[in-house]
C-alpha cells in the first residue's frame, strides 16, 4: 500500500533520498495567492516565550502536526571551493545527533514514525518535520537534537560523501541536469548563483567535517529562521515546542553578504556535446523581483507563455501543433538576489533548432503584442480559481505559508492574493510582457547533439549593470 | 507497477507528487471506514472519500484496462489513447479539454499503467458536476482526426526518448522486465516498443477505445469536500446516462507465465552510465494473486530488507562493508497478475559488481535462514500504520489508492482492512515468504556498466546465477 506512489516516482540507480531538492524549488515559485479555502483558514501569528515568531494554522481533525522551517542561507552560503556544503548538510541531519549515532537516531525516528527531511535551494535550507500527535514529545526531542547537536561523525560523513559523489556522476550524464547547471553557470557568471548547488566531484571530495560544523554554526540561527506549523497543536504548545527545538541556537546567523544581480544580458547559446538521442535545452533571462510592482503581471504573462500546461502558448505551438516535444515549459523563479524566467524543452536532436525558433517567435510575439484578452482572462481565471488547490493538505498549507513568510509577506497576503491577480489589466500584461520577454537576451544551454547548432557568445558578453565589481561572494 | 506508469505531462506529474502530504479524516491507527461505495445502474462503480477540510475535490475515472491488455503488435496503444482522450468530442473542440478545466481553476492529467488507465481533475467543489459532464462525454464521444493522431504520435515518441532512450537505467529496467516476463505482457513497456509505437494508428486507438471505455468498465472515485448523496446525484445525471457496453470483456485474461526456472542475467554497457550499478527483480505474487496475508508479509519483508537507512541491505552493503554507495529494495504489489520485488545497489568506487551482488545475496540468505527480529517487524509495522495515517492528509493520495485497488478488482474493504492485516503478520510469515520468494529461478539480475569504449550494447547472458543458493 505504502509503496504505490513511491513505486511510480522513484527508482533504480540514483539514490532517491538525495534527489528531491530540485523539485522543491519548482514548487516554491508557485507560492502566491487567495480563495475561499484560504480565506476560511485562520492563520495565527505567534511569538514564542523565547521570542521566535511563527505562523500557525490549527487543524485538530487529524492527529498530525506538520512543521516547516527555513534558514536563510542555502547553497549561496557555501564557501568558495567548498561548493555543495549546504547540500551535504541536508543529507547529514538524520545521521546522528546528541549521544545518538546515526543508526540509533534513525531507528528511533522510525520507531515513532517521525518524518524529517531537509532540502536546500540557492537562498535557504529547508526543514520539514511531521509527527503523529501521540508521539509528539519524543519526536520533538529528536528534532531538537538534530537541529542543535548534529554529530557529523566521520564514518557517516564518508558514507554520505560517497552517495553525493555517486549522484554527481549520474548528474553529469543526465542531459537535463547538465543543461540546468550550465545555464546557471552561464547566466550568473561571477556570482554565487553560478556555482553548482550540489558541488562538483572536486569540491565534494574536499568537504570536511569542519566545513559542515562551520556551516551549521553560521547558518542555523534564530534571526534567519522562519517557522510555520499546521495541524493538531495549540498556539501555546507550539510556542514551547519552537523554543525547545530552536531556542538553543545562536541569536544571529553569520552570513556572507550576497549582492543583488541579474542574469547576463545580450543573449548566448551554448551547446554541450552529449551522445543522447534527444537534446535538452534550458533557456531563460532576467525577470522582475518578487516585490516588484510588476511581478504579478509577469507571473500571469509567464502562465500564458509557458507556465500554464496545455493552456500555454509554448505547449500549443511546440507540442500540440507540431508534436516536437513531450515537455516544454517556463516558470518564474524569484530568488532573493535575482529573479529569472527560465524554461526547458526536450526534443530529438534533429528538431532542436526548429523548437527553439518557435519558442523565440512566441516570446517575441507576446512581447510585441501582449496576450489576447481571452488569454489573459483564461490565465486569471485559472490562477485565482486554483489557489485553493494549494491549501488542501496540512503540509501544503505549511509550505505555502513558509514561502510567503520568507518573501516578507504577512498572513493577509493569502486573503489578498486573488485580488492582485484580478488587478492585472491587459495594459499591464502588455507592458510587462515587453519589459520581460526580450528574445535577444535569451541565454540558451543545449545538451545533446542538436543538428546544425553551435555555441555562440553574444557580441559583448558583459555582466549586467547591477552585477558589477564586488558581485563575487564575499568571505 | 514500477516505472510502469506514464503520465500525459511531466511537470504536472511532478507537482502532483509534491502534493503528497497531509489531509484530515483519519484517526490514529484505527481502520474505520473512510470511503463508501455504490454502483450505478449501468454497472459503473463509485467510491466516495469525504474530506471536508477544504472546499476542493479530486475527481478520477479509472478504466479497468491498461498496457497489458493491448493487442499483440500494438504496444503503447493504451497510453497513446490516454493522450488522444484530450483531443475532442462533439461538445469539446480540439485541445480544449484541459483549457476548460484550467479556466475553471482546475488541474487535470491522466496516467496509464499495465492494469489501469486513469483521468483526473482537481477542482473547487462547485465545479465537480461540470467535470463529470466532460469526463462522461469523452467516455463515449471521442473524435479523432487523422492528422492530430499523427502529431500526437510524435509526442509519445518524444516522451519515450525522454523517459527511456535518454537514460541507460531506464533502458536496462525495460530489458529486465522483458526478461522477467517471457510470456505475460508485463514484459512489454507501458509506453510501448519504439518500432510498434511508430505504426500506431487512429484505427488502433478507436478500436481499443470502443472495446474498453464504457461505464461498466470504469470506476468513479471522488475524494474531498463531498457527500455520497451529492456524488450519486451528479453521477446519475452524467455517467448514469451512458448505457453499459455488453461487449466489454467480462474477464481480464492475459497470457500466463510458464514456470520460472532459470535465473536470467543482463548486462548493459553504456558510455552514458554514471556508476557501476546492479538491479535484481523477482516475479512474485501481488495483493490480487497472493494467498491471504502473503502480500502484506512481502511488504513488511521488503521494508525491513530494503527500505531506507535502517534496512538490512543498507546497513550491510553501505554502512558495514562499504561495498555500495547506496542500496535498497522494495515490493510493488499492485499488479492484477503479479508483483515484483526489486533490489538495487550502486557500487562503491572500484568495487566489482560481483562482490556487491554476493553481499546482497548474503543478506537475503541470512533473512531466509534466520528470519527477522520481533523488534524489526514491529518497527516496520508501526511505520506502515503511521504512513496510513499520514496519507489520510491528502485527498489525491487517497483517491489514487482506492482507484488503483478497485481497478485491479480489490474492494474498499480490502483497502481499509490493510492496517489490520499488516498488524497480524508474524516473523514466521516473513521467514516463509522470504524462503519462498527470494528464489533465484524467479529472478533477473541486471548490471549497468559504464563503457568507455564507445557504442552502447546490450548483452543477454543466460548463465547460472551466483545467487543460486539463495532460495
Amino acid at each position: 500500500m505504502a509503496s504505490l506512489a513511491q513505486g511510480i516516482a522513484a527508482r533504480v540507480g540514483a539514490a532517491a533520498r538525495l534527489s528531491t531538492a530540485a523539485l522543491l524549488i519548482l514548487s516554491l515559485f508557485l507560492i502566491a495567492s487567495v480563495s475561499r479555502a484560504a480565506a476560511a483558514m485562520n492563520i495565527q501569528t505567534i511569538t514564542s516565550p523565547g521570542g521566535i515568531e511563527a505562523w500557525l494554522v490549527e487543524e485538530h481533525s487529524v492527529p498530525l502536526i506538520s512543521l516547516k522551517y527555513a534558514f536563510d542561507g542555502g547553497s549561496s552560503q557555501d564557501p568558495e571551493g567548498k561548493e555543495g556544503v549546504a547540500n551535504f548538510i541536508t543529507a547529514m541531519m538524520d545521521e546522528g545527533a546528541g549521544d545518538l549515532r546515526s543508526a540509533e537516531y534513525q531507528e528511533r525516528m522510525e520507531d515513532i514514525a517521525m518524518r524529517m527531511s531537509y532540502d536546500d535551494s540557492k537562498d535557504s535550507l529547508y526543514g520539514s518535520f511531521e509527527t503523529l500527535t501521540a508521539n509528539r514529545d519524543k519526536a520533538v526531542e529528536l528534532l531538537k537534537l538534530s537541529v542543535q547537536k548534529p554529530r557529523f561523525d566521520a564514518d557517516a560523513v564518508e558514507r554520505i560523501r560517497q552517495q553525493l559523489l555517486a549522484n554527481l556522476v549520474y548528474a553529469d550524464k543526465d542531459p537535463e541536469k547538465v543543461a540546468m547547471r550550465e545555464w546557471y553557470a552561464q547566466a550568473f557568471a561571477g556570482h554565487p548563483y553560478a556555482r553548482p548547488s550540489n558541488g562538483t566531484m572536486e569540491t565534494v571530495s574536499k568537504i570536511s567535517r569542519d566545513d559542515l560544523v562551520a556551516y551549521h554554526k553560521r547558518t542555523f540561527a534564530r534571526d534567519n529562521l522562519k517557522v510555520v506549523a499546521v495541524g493538531d497543536i495549540t498556539a501555546e504548545d507550539l510556542g514551547k515546542l519552537i523554543d525547545d527545538v530552536f531556542g538553543g541556537l545562536p541569536a544571529k546567523a553569520d552570513l556572507f553578504p550576497v549582492v543583488k544581480t541579474q542574469p547576463l544580458t545580450g543573449g548566448s547559446q551554448q551547446v554541450i556535446d552529449m551522445a543522447v538521442p534527444q537534446s535538452v535545452a534550458v533557456f531563460g533571462l532576467g525577470a522582475m523581483p518578487r516585490k516588484d510592482p510588476d511581478f504579478m503581471a509577469a507571473f500571469v504573462v509567464n502562465h500564458i507563455l509557458g507556465g500554464g500546461g496545455f493552456s500555454a502558448k509554448l505547449m500549443e505551438e511546440v507540442r500540440e501543433k507540431r508534436g516536437l516535444a513531450y515537455s516544454v515549459y517556463t516558470y518564474i523563479q524569484p530568488y532573493r538576489h535575482a529573479s529569472i524566467l527560465v524554461g526547458s524543452v526536450a526534443t530529438k536532436n534533429a528538431s532542436m533548432a526548429e523548437s527553439l525558433d518557435i519558442i523565440r517567435k512566441e516570446l517575441k510575439k507576446i512581447a510585441e503584442n501582449g496576450p489576447t484578452p481571452a488569454d489573459l482572462e483564461a490565465a486569471k481565471s485559472y490562477l485565482t480559481g486554483s489557489y485553493a488547490l494549494r491549501f488542501d493538505t496540512n503540509s501544503k498549507i505549511a509550505s505555502q505559508l513558509l514561502g510567503l513568510m520568507q518573501e516578507g509577506f504577512g498572513p493577509d497576503y493569502v486573503e489578498n492574493r486573488n485580488k492582485l491577480i484580478e488587478a492585472v489589466t491587459l495594459e499591464d500584461a502588455k507592458r510587462v510582457a515587453a519589459r520581460l520577454l526580450k528574445p535577444d537576451d535569451l541565454i540558451v544551454t543545449i545538451v545533446g547533439k542538436p543538428a546544425g547548432m553551435k555555441s555562440a557568445a553574444p557580441a559583448a558578453l558583459q555582466p549586467a549593470a547591477v552585477a558589477g565589481p564586488g558581485a563575487r561572494l564575499m568571505r | 507497477m514500477r516505472l510502469a506508469t506514464c503520465f500525459r505531462f511531466r511537470l504536472l506529474t511532478i507537482l502532483a507528487f509534491l502534493m503528497l502530504a497531509l489531509n484530515p479524516q483519519a484517526n490514529a491507527a484505527d481502520s474505520r471506514t473512510r470511503a463508501s461505495e455504490f454502483k450505478l445502474a449501468n454497472g459503473m462503480d463509485v467510491v466516495v472519500i469525504p474530506d471536508h477540510r477544504s472546499p476542493v475535490v479530486t475527481h478520477m475515472v479509472w478504466y479497468k484496462v491498461g498496457a497489458a491488455d493491448e493487442p499483440p503488435g500494438a504496444s503503447g496503444i493504451a497510453h497513446f489513447l490516454e493522450h488522444l482522450m484530450f483531443k475532442s468530442t462533439d461538445k469539446i473542440p480540439v485541445g480544449e479539454f484541459s483549457k476548460i478545466v484550467g479556466r475553471l481553476g482546475g488541474q487535470d492529467n491522466a496516467f496509464t499503467g499495465h492494469d489501469a488507465t486513469a483521468y483526473f481533475q482537481r477542482v473547487a467543489k462547485d465545479r465537480l458536476g461540470k467535470m463529470m459532464e466532460m469526463e462522461a462525454d469523452r467516455m463515449v464521444n471521442l473524435r479523432l482526426d487523422e492528422k492530430e493522431v499523427l502529431t500526437e504520435r510524435d509526442v509519445i515518441l518524444e516522451e519515450r526518448r525522454s523517459r527511456i532512450e535518454n537514460n541507460p537505467s531506464a533502458v536496462l529496467d525495460e530489458q529486465m522486465n522483458a526478461a522477467l516476463y517471457r510470456n505475460h505482457p508485463y514484459g512489454i513497456p507501458v509506453i510501448g516498443w519504439y518500432h510498434e509505437m511508430q505504426t500506431l494508428s487512429r484505427q488502433d486507438a478507436m478500436t481499443f477505445y470502443k472495446r474498453y471505455y464504457a461505464p461498466n468498465n470504469a470506476i468513479l472515485v471522488v475524494s474531498g469536500d463531498v457527500t455520497d448523496d451529492e456524488v450519486r446525484k451528479l453521477a446519475e445525471e452524467t455517467y448514469g446516462k451512458i448505457p453499459a457496453n455488453p461487449d466489454v470483456p467480462a474477464v481480464r485474461k492475459r497470457p500466463g507465465e510458464p514456470p520460472q526456472n532459470v535465473a536470467r542475467r543482463l548486462i548493459l554497457k553504456d558510455p552514458r552510465a554514471g556508476n557501476f550499478s546492479l538491479s535484481r527483480y523477482y516475479a512474485v505474487p501481488s495483493y490480487v494473486t497472493a494467498k491471504p496475508g502473503e502480500a502484506e508479509a512481502l511488504d513488511l519483508l521488503m521494508k525491513i530488507a530494503g527500505s531506507g537507512s535502517t534496512s538490512r541491505i543498507y546497513k550491510k552493503l553501505v554502512v558495514e562493508l562499504k561495498l555500495a554507495s547506496s542500496a535498497g529494495g522494495d515490493y510493488s504489489g499492485y499488479g492484477l497478475d503479479g508483483g515484483t520485488l526489486s533490489f538495487y545497489a550502486v557500487a562503491a568506487d572500484g568495487v566489482p559488481l560481483e562482490k556487491v551482488e554476493a553481499a546482497l545475496d548474503d543478506v537475503l540468505a541470512d533473512i531466509v535462514k534466520n528470519g527477522v527480529s520481533e523488534a524489526e517487524l514491529s518497527r516496520a509495522k508501526r511505520s506502515y500504520l503511521a504512513d496510513y495515517i499520514y496519507d489520510s492528509d491528502n485527498q489525491a493520495t487517497l483517491a489514487r489508492r482506492y482507484g488503483w485497488n478497485l481497478a485491479v478488482g480489490r474492494t474498499v474493504s480490502d483497502v481499509e482492512s490493510w492496517p489490520e492485516n499488516i498488524s497480524k503478520v508474524t516473523v514466521e510469515d516473513l521467514k516463509k515468504v522470504a524462503a519462498q520468494y527470494f528464489d533465484a529461478r524467479d529472478s533477473v539480475t541486471g548490471y549497468l556498466i559504464p563503457d568507455q569504449t564507445g557504442v552502447a550494447q546490450a548483452e543477454d547472458v543466460a548463465a547460472p546465477s551466483p545467487a543460486g543458493e539463495v532460495r
